[in-house]
């Protein structure tokens, strides 16, 4: 009974969290894709899917239908095992980033002392999806656009640890609920990060477009150069693995701008009727603004040139973080007075 | 505890195997695959013994940024393995032997292995318990107070092999075309478009 009690209860608990938690986040993001395209389509002037449900609404679930039915082809030169084993590393790894995400107070599967560095772990793991995917293809257009990945993702992934150190330096935690209580200020939506660290708000967002490959930095999969970059010789359920990775890991991006510089599930103004609303309404709410500027960014934006990118990232963005940790780190050491003020 | 002993010994035993398939599999880039699952079992290991941040760490900088560069360089290699393995036999007893004699000396290193009499008293500041300060701040404590000339040493060592890295492979070619961003993003159509009119017939000259 003790056994029971000490182990296979909170292992139910557990798996029973995790289980509800997963289904609500594919629910969001099967959304979430229906949206990208339908603000993609607005700012073309078209209507976007609108066939399949009142408004399009079944669209996200008739695509999954239709890649599940779909013969798998295999490549004969591919090397097998790792061919297959791509799609899921990208999709498993994407979906484990949100075990450590606070959507409210305590509402989190695991609440871990290191959060943030777990989940810039994990996000630096997801270029191997991509790589894995690319060289397993035996084909030079998934090798180019893997070769491609790796250098592009390294490189941001710099300036995105740049842009967390800053966070933490404010924070002065690594766990992600103690960032979000340490933006809970009195001047509500003017007390949280993304004003005092505002060129770092904007460093965030643009490598996060480049961490999940998305457009204006889609150079892995540009169809113009490389036809569809290292997905070309997938089809069917490994393709929509690839597709699903990828945007949970958007998701994940969007949640993670939220809680280092939106202030996570706090209300915008600390007062009634605003702290009526549940944390969780906000963080979404907040997750949903981020991701609307991902989609924005998709349709108003023009790609980017390979060395436009390697510039912007080694040449514009290193620099700037790093003085970014330096001016944030002599603030808080030297001027007690401004950051107990912010 | 019972879960700990089992995660021990599935972590422990994965790191294990996959790190005699890092020399045992055939196809290098399996070889550097087997190596990332080594370091990601690692860092298991890491978090069992309650050192997440070195935990982290590992997977950031190994598996993330290291490991990434080495499946780039291996995945670009053009050399047939089997080739390379035909003289296995030959080499064998002289691996062997190197591989036994460093074996005996870590043995023999493990021991003879004692903590010197005077270390304990020498220990002036005493690291706190895990359970009233985070891993990362008792890190972080012991880092830059104690140990803080080491660590600077340490960054001053990777900043010269960087700096001497950079030095050794640049070279200006001079026939090279470069893209000047600052001039591309300054071109407005006032200075890159021209409207010229054609008549009919005549054509333009290309030097007006």
């Amino acid at each position: 009974m003790d056994f029971f009690t000490t182990y296979i209860w909170p292992l139910i608990v557990m798996v029973a969290e995790s289980l509800l938690f997963l289904v609500i986040l594919l629910i969001g993001i099967a959304y979430i894709l229906l949206a990208d395209r339908k603000i993609w389509a607005a700012v073309q002037l078209r209507r976007g899917p609108n066939v399949v449900g009142p408004w399009g609404l079944f669209q996200s679930f008739a695509d999954l239908l239709k890649f599940v039915l779909k013969e798998p082809v295999i490549p004969a030169g591919a090397n097998k095992g790792i061919f297959l084993l791509a799609p899921l590393v990208s999709c498993v790894l994407a979906l484990a980033a949100w075990a450590v995400i606070p959507v409210n107070a305590g509402w989190v599967i695991s609440n871990i002392n290191v959060g943030i560095l777990y989940i810039f772990a994990i996000s630096s793991l997801s270029v191997y999806g991509i790589i894995m995917g690319g060289w397993a293809s035996n084909s030079k257009y998934p090798f180019l656009a893997a070769l491609r990945s790796a250098a592009q993702m390294v490189s941001y992934e710099v300036s995105i640890g740049f842009v967390i150190i800053t966070v933490l330096l404010c924070a002065g935690s690594l766990n992600l609920s103690t960032i979000v209580e340490a933006q809970n200020g009195p001047y509500g939506l003017f007390s949280w990060y993304w004003l005092p660290l505002l060129p770092m708000f904007v460093v965030f967002f643009v490598s996060a477009l480049a961490e999940t490959n998305r457009p204006p930095f889609d150079l892995v999969e540009a169809e113009s150069e490389l036809v569809a970059g290292f997905m070309v010789e997938y089809g069917s359920t490994p393709y929509m693995m690839f597709m699903l990775g990828e945007y949970v890991a958007i998701g994940t991006m969007c949640a993670m701008g939220t809680i280092l510089f939106l202030g996570g599930w706090l209300p915008p103004v600390p007062y009634p009727p605003f702290t009526w609303v549940p944390g969780v309404i906000w963080f979404v709410l907040k997750a949903l603004f981020m991701f609307f500027l991902f989609a924005m960014a998709k349709a108003i934006v023009p790609r980017y040139r390979y060395d436009q990118l390697m510039r912007l990232g080694w040449k514009v963005f290193l620099p700037l973080s790093l003085a970014m940790v330096a001016i944030v780190a002599a603030v808080l050491q030297y001027g007690g007075a401004v950051a107990a003020g912010k | 505890m019972i879960v700990q002993a089992i995660f021990f010994y599935l972590f422990a035993c994965i790191c294990v195997a996959s790190a005699v398939m890092v020399i045992a599999s055939k196809n290098p880039v399996h070889s550097v695959l087997f190596l990332i699952l080594a370091f990601v079992n690692a860092a298991g290991l890491f978090v069992l013994m309650g050192a997440e941040f070195l935990a982290m760490i590992l997977i950031v900088v190994y598996v993330g940024a290291v490991a990434v560069l080495f499946l780039f360089v291996v995945m670009m290699l053009d050399v047939d393995f089997s080739q390379l393995r035909q003289g296995m036999l030959q080499y064998l007893p002289i691996g062997v032997l190197i591989g036994g004699i460093f074996l005996a000396e870590l043995l023999l290193l493990v021991g003879a292995w004692t903590i010197g009499p005077g270390i304990p008293q020498s220990i002036t500041a005493p690291i706190p318990p895990v359970a009233s300060v985070p891993n990362t701040a008792a890190i972080g404590q012991v880092l830059y107070t104690r140990y803080v000339y080491f660590f600077e040493a340490a960054g001053m060592v990777l900043l010269v092999a960087m700096v001497g890295a950079i030095v050794l492979t640049l070279q200006h070619r001079v026939r090279v075309r470069r893209q000047d961003i600052g001039a591309q993003v300054a071109r407005n159509p006032r200075t890159s478009i021209e409207l010229r009119r054609v008549r009919p017939g005549q054509g333009l000259e290309t030097n007006p």
